[in-house]
């Protein structure tokens, strides 16, 4: 359940609060308040026990969480807006942080100058994996989108393994969740219709393709469940709302692990993207010490400890161990893993960048019809 | 003695009467306004302010002029039936440089995207490509992006280089501009907004029916008990009312989900098999539902305080001239309750066609209400313009319905609690 | 409601089923708010009662979700902001209500209907309207994501409940009273605190709680104007109901419950006391 993960980050508050307040007697930094937007649910916790635990420990600084990270860009224009910032650090997607850095709302930043080095001395632009350092964005981790089940909902000997039994409402009858947007959705459809996973995006960039993918998800209209905030896939997988639902992978990662939830993931077609910090516009003073910190690589790696998103620092890759609570052997849980990674797609920023407006306009009247 | 007939009445200090009269009710006037003023500056600005902001925004189109000024003059004496010459072109160029320099091209590129899917792309990919290029600008821009070359881009840019656009409120009720101006409505596909705003009339009236239904019976009764027993009834009408509304909307959930106490219920008196639970919520039946609950005493209270005005001699009256029960009721009594109807009515509909929260929480996709894409537009897609249009033409509604509920019963006469 | 001796049968059958009907309609109204009681007290993480429950087996019941709510510094956290912002809100609006009232009421008001009209609006327009218009507006003007922001709002919010209240009664004020006090002898300002505050105050308590549950129970402005720090209870619920429905919201939905039967009980005793001072009732 989720319950459990919100008491232990309540506690944990608690806990690093008398922490830093013994922290303030002993530390010459100046301490200050950080306000760092993020996801919330067990991927601010793991960023809080990795980062902000040791931060707050080092400096004394008090760090706030803010779970504002999916209408992260809306909020940083209203305060830039505003002309009151209160934000320091974001946690976006790097399509957002396209945006936003076009807009003049985040800081562009010099990763070489910024960031540290690894450990053996390799500079940042070349230690962090392809395309996770943007003009205003640095990439924290790897993550991918896929479809869960909950195991019990199916007979153990015909269990759904791929793609198309998602859309297979005859085999593997029951609800669906799916995250309320065309990303992801249009992705799968096409590929459970047959369609090669390079070829998806060129295909969706013609009105055929869009179709396509619509009658596809017409197939399953009735049967889905959207759901809107990421939380609530692993929460309507417990109580046994649906039998499948899209998610992040580390939520479902950490139900299955931390509460023992008998949920599957279905690697295939796997749609990954990377997700990490930008910095708005005026606050690069701020927080850039905080953001060195945060994403070296021993950071990166312990991340990784409390969930199965893939640091995206090869200099961390190695040190990724085992789980802190459990000591499963995190590996195997990562979007990267050779086995898990074989079909899977990188999701196109640029593509969803132009044809974002358009198809969600064209996905919420499908939706509404 | 006729003089002294004719002269006006006098005050002790000689003044006038009428006079007097008339500055001691100036003063009151002017007391009374002093009164009043203070809230009347002050929702002026916390209030009314913000909401003519609100309809600014939903005209105001400064994009294109503010960051495409060099290329918007150029255009200006375009015929637009063949591509601009090279000087629009340069413009075009130094305009993208300069927006590339100070970072400010984003809101630009979003707004010619609202109107032309690619436009995003177009934009910051020149941009990013712009300081390289070399003249001539036209043969150079349309290589590093043909859609330079089409003609409806640049048609748009003209069009779209007024400080004002109706395109917002076109959008608003699935209609948008064609590249020659025309106004067309969009792609079957892509309509949503005026099947939400149908929706969101018919489910409203659909609650205001269900109110009725449900509160006529319980007015009547709390109408017509003795004082001691409707005061302890009315009570159970008035907390939901009292309480909290997030509070009503979660109840509803932990009843009506399929996991949930109603649903667990029937599955245990064997109603309904475990698998074919039923689905009360997150479509148009919860919504419903919850709202109905919601908004129910809105419409008993207003129905009570027309009722108990009714003498209960009417009805006896009626009866004994002959009248049978139904036929005195429905000629005598009915017709009196009529003003709370109306009341009750008009005022369920109002607040239901404005609410968010519920159909957000409850509605699931199909459950959802026009106010739901009002907090979609604000929050999520960012196009606030035209969250601003769609809340305009709501807005406009209301006013209506509020127009009509002041002519029919007046504001001053409603009663709270 | 007696059924008269001279009723048939069949308006007898009649008037049974129609009280049934009531009966089912109060249970439509008062069910819902009764039955999330029980739950709140689950041993168990579900929103249903459990097989312990129904039993009535100690070991279904449990306070946990209590001890979670008041062990969380959010929640706590929004508790206070919720009362801060409730308590100055509240106070702007009755001081602004009231005053504005008084001067309403006079005779000589010009153009009431319009400023009457214009001072309800707040409670008629459609409060994602007003967010989203209060959202540009306190944007531009630096007052978005502050507390004086949100505070100003709800205050707007709340000014209807108080004008509206504060009239009525001062409607049904019997100005011979003044004249009276006047004429035994009393200055204008012992009239007030002796005659005037003591027959209003009741009106104007009733307002101020109708504008401190209005503000107390606001999600949509302060979801759409407010920053982190403003965080109140209606929005740590409606994020709660949105991600992760725990029975803590249960547990803070139950004691809201109580709030409000609480608050019930204080308008009625007040509209009594009002009554019994006019003279109205016997008391």
């Amino acid at each position: 359940m989720k319950i459990s993960i919100n008491n232990r980050i309540a506690k944990t508050g608690v806990a690093a609060l008398g922490i830093s307040a013994l922290a303030v007697a002993v530390s010459a930094h100046a301490q200050q308040t950080l306000n760092i937007v993020s996801w919330g649910g067990a991927y601010s916790m793991s960023q809080h026990e990795a980062y902000d635990k040791p931060w707050m420990e080092k400096t004394g600084d008090e760090i706030v969480n803010i779970d504002r990270s999916g209408n992260a860009l809306a909020g940083l224009r209203a305060q830039s807006q505003a002309g009151n910032v209160t934000w320091d650090l974001v946690d976006m997607l790097p399509a957002d942080a396209m945006i936003a850095c076009d807009e003049g709302l985040i800081e562009p930043l010099d990763h070489d100058e910024l960031l540290a080095d690894a450990p053996d001395g390799t500079p940042p632009s070349e230690d962090f994996v392809d395309g996770a350092l943007g003009d205003c964005f640095v990439a924290s981790i790897v993550y991918s989108n896929i479809v869960a089940f909950n195991s019990e909902m199916f007979p153990e000997d015909d269990q759904p393994s791929t793609i198309e039994d998602v859309f297979d409402l005859e085999n593997y009858p029951g609800k669906r969740a799916l995250l309320r947007k065309p990303i992801n959705n249009m992705e799968w459809a096409l590929i459970a219709d047959g369609v090669d996973r390079e070829e998806v995006y060129a295909m969706l960039e013609t009105e055929e393709g869009v179709q396509r993918a619509f009658d596809k998800l017409d197939t399953i209209k009735n049967e889905v469940i959207w759901w809107e905030e990421g939380a609530q896939p692993p929460q309507l997988l417990a109580d046994q709302e649906v039998a499948f639902a899209s998610a992040y992978n580390g939520r479902i990662f950490n139900a299955m692990v931390s509460e023992n939830q008998p949920f599957e993931i279905i690697w295939d077609a796997q749609v990954f993207e990377l997700d990490g910090w930008v910095v708005p516009t005026g606050k690069l003073d701020k927080v850039k010490d905080y953001l060195h910190f945060a994403t070296d690589t021993q950071r990166l790696a312990d991340q990784a400890q409390y969930i199965s998103y893939g640091p995206a620092r090869k200099s961390s890759s190695e040190l990724v161990s085992t789980h802190a609570e459990t000591g499963i052997e995190m590996t195997p849980h990562m979007p990267t893993y050779g086995p898990n990674f074989e079909t899977a797609l990188q999701k196109d920023d640029l593509f969803w960048a132009d044809y974002n407006d358009e198809l969600t306009q064209r996905f919420n009247a499908w939706l509404s019809q | 003695m006729s003089e002294s007939s004719a002269a006006p009445l006098r005050t002790a200090d000689g003044v006038p009467l009428k006079v007097s009269l008339r500055r001691a009710v100036r003063r009151s006037r002017i007391k009374a306004l002093l009164l009043v003023a203070p809230l009347l500056v002050f929702l002026i600005i916390a209030f009314v302010m913000p909401i003519l902001e609100m309809l600014w925004r939903s005209v105001d189109n400064p994009e294109v002029s503010t960051h495409l000024p060099r290329t918007v003059s150029a255009l200006e004496g375009w015929n637009g039936e063949s591509l601009p010459d090279e000087a629009a072109f340069a413009a075009l160029a130094e305009d993208l440089r300069q927006g590339q320099q100070e970072r400010n091209l984003g809101l630009l590129s979003s707004r010619l995207n609202y109107e032309k899917s690619g436009m995003r792309s177009t934009i910051s990919r020149t941009a990013r490509r712009v300081g390289s290029l070399e003249p001539p600008y036209r043969e150079s821009l349309i290589e590093t992006n043909d859609t330079w070359g089409e003609l409806d881009t640049w048609k748009l840019i003209k069009r779209e280089a007024s400080p004002y656009t109706i395109s917002y409120y076109l959008s608003a009720i699935d209609r948008q501009l064609s590249p020659d101006g025309e106004i067309v409505k969009v792609p079957e596909h892509m309509q949503i907004h005026a099947t939400l705003f149908w929706r969101t009339l018919w489910m409203s009236a659909v609650i205001t029916g269900l109110t009725l239904v449900l509160g006529f019976p319980v007015a009547f009764l709390l109408a017509n008990l003795p004082m001691r027993h409707s005061n302890l009834l009315m009570i159970l009408v008035l907390l939901p009312f009292w309480t909290s509304l997030l509070v009503r909307t979660t109840t509803w959930i932990a009843i009506l989900q399929s996991q949930g106490v109603l649903n667990d219920v029937m599955v245990a008196l064997g109603v309904i098999a475990d698998e074919a639970r039923w689905q009360m919520i997150h479509n148009k039946m919860g919504t419903i539902i919850a709202m109905t609950h919601i908004l129910l005493p809105f419409m008993i209270l207003p129905l009570y305080s027309v009722m108990k005005t009714i003498p209960p001699s009417y009805m006896r009256a009626a009866r004994s001239l002959g009248g049978k029960p139904f036929l005195s009721f429905r000629r005598v009594y009915f017709p009196l309750t009529i003003p709370g109807i109306a009341a009750g009515g008009i005022l369920v509909f109002i607040l239901s066609i404005g609410y968010y929260i519920t159909p957000a929480l409850v509605g699931g996709q199909s459950g959802r209400f026009i106010t739901n894409y009002i907090a979609y537009h604000m929050q999520t897609s960012l196009n606030w313009g035209l969250a601003a249009a769609i809340a305009s033409i709501l807005l406009f509604v209301v006013i209506i319905c509020y127009l009509v509920f002041n002519r029919l019963i007046g504001v001053d006469k409603v009663k709270l609690g | 409601m007696a059924i008269p001796s001279y009723a048939t049968r069949g308006e007898r059958i009649w008037h049974y089923i129609f009280l049934g009907i009531c009966g089912l309609v109060f249970l439509f109204l008062v069910g819902p708010l009764l039955i999330i009681i029980p739950l709140s007290f689950n041993a168990e993480p579900y929103f249903t009662f459990s097989k312990e429950m129904v039993t009535f087996d100690p070991a279904g019941y449990s306070l946990r979700w209590y001890q979670d709510f008041f062990t969380s510094s959010a929640w706590l956290n929004a508790i206070k902001n919720s009362f801060i912002i409730g308590i100055a809100s509240t106070f702007l609006a009755t001081v602004l209500g009231t005053v504005a009232a008084l001067g309403l009421s006079s005779r000589h008001m010009p153009a009431r209907g319009a400023i009457m009209a214009l001072l309800i609006s707040p409670m008629i327009v459609p409060l994602i309207i007003s967010a989203a218009a209060m959202f540009f507006f306190f944007s531009k003007v630096n007052l978005a994501q502050t507390y004086l922001g949100v505070i100003l709002a709800h205050t707007a919010l709340g000014i209807p409940f108080v004008v509206i209240t504060v009239t009525a009664t001062l409607s049904s004020f019997d100005t011979t009273l003044i004249r009276a006090a006047h004429s035994l002898g009393a200055n204008p300002t012992r009239t007030f605190f002796k005659v005037v505050l003591p027959l209003v105050t009741p009106g104007v308590v009733s307002g101020a709680l109708f504008a401190f549950i209005t503000s107390f129970d606001e999600v949509v402005v302060v979801l759409f104007i407010a920053g982190p720090e403003q965080r109140t209870m209606p929005i740590q619920m409606w994020s709660g109901i949105r991600e992760q429905i725990s029975p803590t919201i249960l547990a803070v939905a139950t004691l809201l419950v109580l709030l409000s039967m609480l608050l019930l009980t204080t308008l009625e005793l007040l509209r009594r006391r009002g009554e019994r001072l006019r003279g109205l009732s016997p008391g």
